[in-house]
C-alpha cells in the first residue's frame, strides 16, 4: 500500500516536472531568433522589471498579513494541548506516509453553545453602530463647516481636526479617564457649581464607553466626510435655491446623496475598528461592557485557550467581510475620482 | 465653497474640537500638579517629570519603542512607495486586486484580529523553521505590515497628482526609467514620504494591542507599560510621560508639516520662475 501511494506521488512528481519543462521549452522558442543567446540583461529588465517593484511589498504583506489567517483558520479546528505551541496539530503524518487532518469542530459549536460569545458580538456590534451614528451627527456638520470655510481656515482646521489622530490614542483614553472619573474635572466642577450633590459614576459605565469611541473615532468620520463636501460644487445648491426649494430640501436632495461615499466611508472607518476595540471597554467601560475584543483578550491571555481564540476571530472576521467589502468599494472609488 | 456659515454649524464645530482638546489640555494640567491626590490642587510642580528620569522600567521601554519606530516606518516607507508606484504606475498586473486588498484591509481591520492572526504565524514559524523568536522582530514586522497600508494610501494620492511630464522628458533625454524617478518625480514626493514616515513613527509608538500579541516576555513597549500601569488606576508619573510624549509629537508633527509646506512653496516657486 505504501509503495503504491509512493508511486503515484512518483508519478505525479514527473508530470509536474515534465509540464515544468515544457512550459520552459515553449518559453525558449519565442526569444527572438537573431540573438541566440537569450535576451539581454537589460531586456529582461524591461520585461520583468516591474515585479521587482511590486513583489516586495506584495509578498510581505501576502505572508506576514494574509497568511496569517490562513493559520488562524486552521487552529481554529484544533484542540487546546498543554505544550508549546498550546494546541494539537491539524495535520499529522503516520509512519505510513499517510497525511492525517483532524478537524475539531467543537470550538466552532462551543461559539453557539456558550451564550458569552453571542451576547458579545451582538453588544459590539450595537455599541458599535450608536457610536457610529453619534459621530455622524457630530462629524457631519462639523465637515461641512470646514468645507465652507476659506482655504487658508480650511487647512488649520484641518491640522487642528488631524493632531489628536497623531498623538496617542491609548494616552487620549487616559486623559479621558482625567475627566470623568469620580474625583475627575466634571464631577469637581459639578460639585462646585453646586448642580449635583454626589459625585456621578460616569466611568465603568457604558455611558463612558460611548464617550471613549465617540472622542477616539471623531477625526476618522470628519476627514472623509470633508473630502467628499469640499468637492460639492455650490452652483448645485444655487440651482435648486433658484428652483425654489428651501435650504434644507435642497439639503436633504443634492448635498446628502452626492456626500454619500463620506458617509459610508467615514461610518465604517469608525464601525469597523470601534466592534473589535478593546482599549476602551477595558479602561473605561465597567464588567458589563463586555465587548468582543475584551473576549478575545481574556480568552487568549485570561484562559490560553487559542483554538477557542482562533474561532471567535475566524467568526468576527466573517460577520465583518460585508462592511469591509463596502469600505473597499467606496475608498477605491474616492481614491480614483480623486 | 466659501460663504457665511451658520452660527449653529461653527457652534457645533467649536464643540466637536473642544471634545478633542478639553482632555488633554486637562491632562497636561495635571502634570504639574505637585499633590499625588490627583483631584486636589497642590501647587505647581515638575516634580512628576524628574521622578520619570529615574523610572528605569518606563526609560527601558521608551528606548524599545524608540528603536523598533525608527526602523518600522524606514521599513514601512520603503515597502509603501514600492506599493504604491506599483498601483498607480502598473494599471494592469496579475494580483493587483490582492494587493489593493491587503493595502486598504488593514486600516479598518480591528487590531485585535490582526494581532492574534500574526501572533498564531509567528508561533508556528517558530515551530518549523526556529525563527522568529517573539520580542523585538516579531513586532517590527507587524507594525511593517499595518504601517505600509498608511503609507501606500498616502504616497499613492501623491503619485496620482504627480505630474509625469518632467520624467518622461528626462526618459526622452536618454535616462533610464530608475534614474529618470529618482531625478524628477521623487523630490515631488518626498514631502509624502516624509510625513508617511512620521505618521508611521506615531502609529508605531503608539500601538498596544498588536504588540502586546506578537511581543514575548522581556520585550515590553511603553504602550504596553503605560497600559499596565494605567488598568491600576490613573498615576501622576504617567500623566507627566502623557504630556511629555503628547506635546513632543504634536511639536514634531507642526515643525515638519511647516517645514513640507514651505519646501512645497519653494518649489512650486521654482516652478513658476522656469516657465518664465
Amino acid at each position: 500500500m505504501g509503495l503504491a501511494r509512493s508511486g503515484r506521488a512518483g508519478r505525479l512528481l514527473v508530470r509536474l516536472f515534465s509540464r515544468a519543462q515544457l512550459k520552459f521549452t515553449l518559453m525558449a522558442d519565442t526569444r527572438p531568433r537573431g540573438d541566440w543567446r537569450g535576451p539581454s540583461r537589460g531586456e529582461w529588465l524591461k520585461r520583468h522589471g516591474k515585479w521587482l517593484i511590486i513583489l516586495p511589498p506584495l509578498l510581505f504583506l501576502l505572508v506576514f498579513f494574509l497568511i496569517p489567517f490562513a493559520f488562524a483558520l486552521v487552529i481554529s479546528f484544533a484542540d487546546t494541548a498543554v505544550r508549546v505551541p498550546p494546541f494539537t496539530d491539524i495535520f499529522s503524518m503516520s509512519p505510513d506516509w499517510h497525511v492525517h487532518m483532524t478537524l475539531n469542530l467543537g470550538n466552532f459549536k462551543y461559539l453557539f453553545t456558550d451564550q458569552v460569545y453571542g451576547l458579545s458580538y451582538l453588544y459590539s456590534i450595537k455599541t458599535a453602530f450608536f457610536s457610529t451614528l453619534i459621530c455622524l451627527a457630530l462629524g457631519y456638520p462639523m465637515a461641512y463647516a470646514i468645507a465652507r470655510t476659506s482655504k487658508s481656515t480650511q487647512s488649520i482646521l484641518l491640522l487642528i481636526i488631524i493632531l489628536p489622530f497623531w498623538t496617542s490614542f491609548l494616552l487620549r483614553v487616559y486623559a479621558l479617564e482625567g475627566i470623568i472619573r469620580e474625583t475627575g474635572l466634571l464631577n469637581s466642577a459639578l460639585l462646585w457649581l453646586g448642580i449635583i450633590h454626589h459625585p456621578l459614576q460616569i466611568m465603568r459605565t457604558t455611558f463612558a464607553v460611548y464617550l471613549g469611541i465617540i472622542y477616539s473615532y471623531l477625526p476618522f468620520m470628519v476627514l472623509p466626510l470633508f473630502a467628499t463636501l469640499e468637492k460639492l460644487d455650490p452652483s448645485l445648491l444655487e440651482a435648486a435655491a433658484d428652483l425654489g426649494s428651501p435650504p434644507w430640501r435642497a439639503f436633504i436632495d443634492v448635498t446628502l446623496p452626492l456626500s454619500m461615499p463620506g458617509i459610508i466611508a467615514g461610518s465604517m472607518l469608525v464601525f469597523i475598528p470601534a466592534i473589535g476595540e478593546f482599549v476602551i471597554p477595558t479602561l473605561l467601560g465597567g464588567p458589563d461592557n463586555l465587548m468582543i475584543g475584551r473576549v478575545l483578550w481574556d480568552e487568549f491571555f485570561g484562559n490560553r485557550d487559542w483554538p477557542v481564540a482562533s474561532a471567535v476571530a475566524i467568526a468576527f472576521l466573517v460577520l465583518l467581510v460585508g462592511p469591509i467589502a463596502l469600505y473597499q468599494h467606496y475608498s477605491t472609488k474616492q481614491l480614483e475620482a480623486s | 465653497m466659501n460663504e457665511r456659515v451658520s452660527p449653529l454649524l461653527i457652534s457645533i464645530l467649536c464643540i466637536g474640537i473642544a471634545v478633542l482638546y478639553v482632555p488633554i489640555l486637562v491632562l497636561i494640567g495635571y502634570s504639574f500638579n505637585a499633590s499625588a491626590l490627583v483631584s486636589v490642587w497642590g501647587g505647581f510642580s515638575t516634580g512628576w517629570y524628574t521622578q520619570l528620569l529615574h523610572n528605569d522600567q518606563i526609560l527601558d521601554a521608551a528606548w524599545l519603542s524608540l528603536q523598533i519606530g525608527v526602523v518600522v516606518s524606514t521599513g514601512a516607507v520603503i515597502l509603501g512607495t514600492l506599493a504604491a508606484i506599483s498601483l498607480v504606475r502598473f494599471k494592469v498586473f496579475r494580483s493587483r486586486l490582492l494587493l489593493t486588498g491587503m493595502v486598504n484591509a488593514p486600516l479598518v481591520m480591528p487590531e485585535i484580529i490582526t494581532g492574534i492572526t500574526q501572533l498564531l504565524l509567528f508561533v508556528s514559524m517558530l515551530h518549523l523553521f526556529g525563527w522568529p523568536h517573539r520580542g523585538f522582530t516579531t513586532i517590527v514586522i507587524a507594525h511593517i505590515a499595518f504601517c505600509t497600508a498608511y503609507v501606500t494610501i498616502t504616497v499613492q494620492s501623491r503619485l496620482q497628482s504627480a505630474d509625469r511630464s518632467l520624467e518622461e522628458a528626462a526618459m526622452d533625454l536618454g535616462a533610464g526609467p530608475v534614474r529618470a524617478f529618482v531625478d524628477t518625480t521623487l523630490p515631488g514626493i518626498a514631502p509624502a514620504l516624509a510625513s508617511s514616515w512620521l505618521l508611521s513613527f506615531t502609529l508605531s509608538l503608539d500601538d498596544l494591542v498588536i504588540s502586546s500579541f506578537v511581543s514575548g516576555p522581556g520585550a515590553s513597549t511603553l504602550p504596553m507599560v503605560i497600559f499596565s500601569k494605567v488598568k491600576l488606576g490613573v498615576s501622576p508619573d504617567i500623566n507627566a510621560l502623557a504630556s511629555l510624549i503628547i506635546c513632543l509629537v504634536g511639536a514634531c508633527v507642526l515643525l515638519a508639516g511647516y517645514f513640507m509646506r514651505r519646501a512645497e512653496r519653494h518649489r512650486l516657486m521654482d516652478a513658476q520662475m522656469a516657465e518664465r
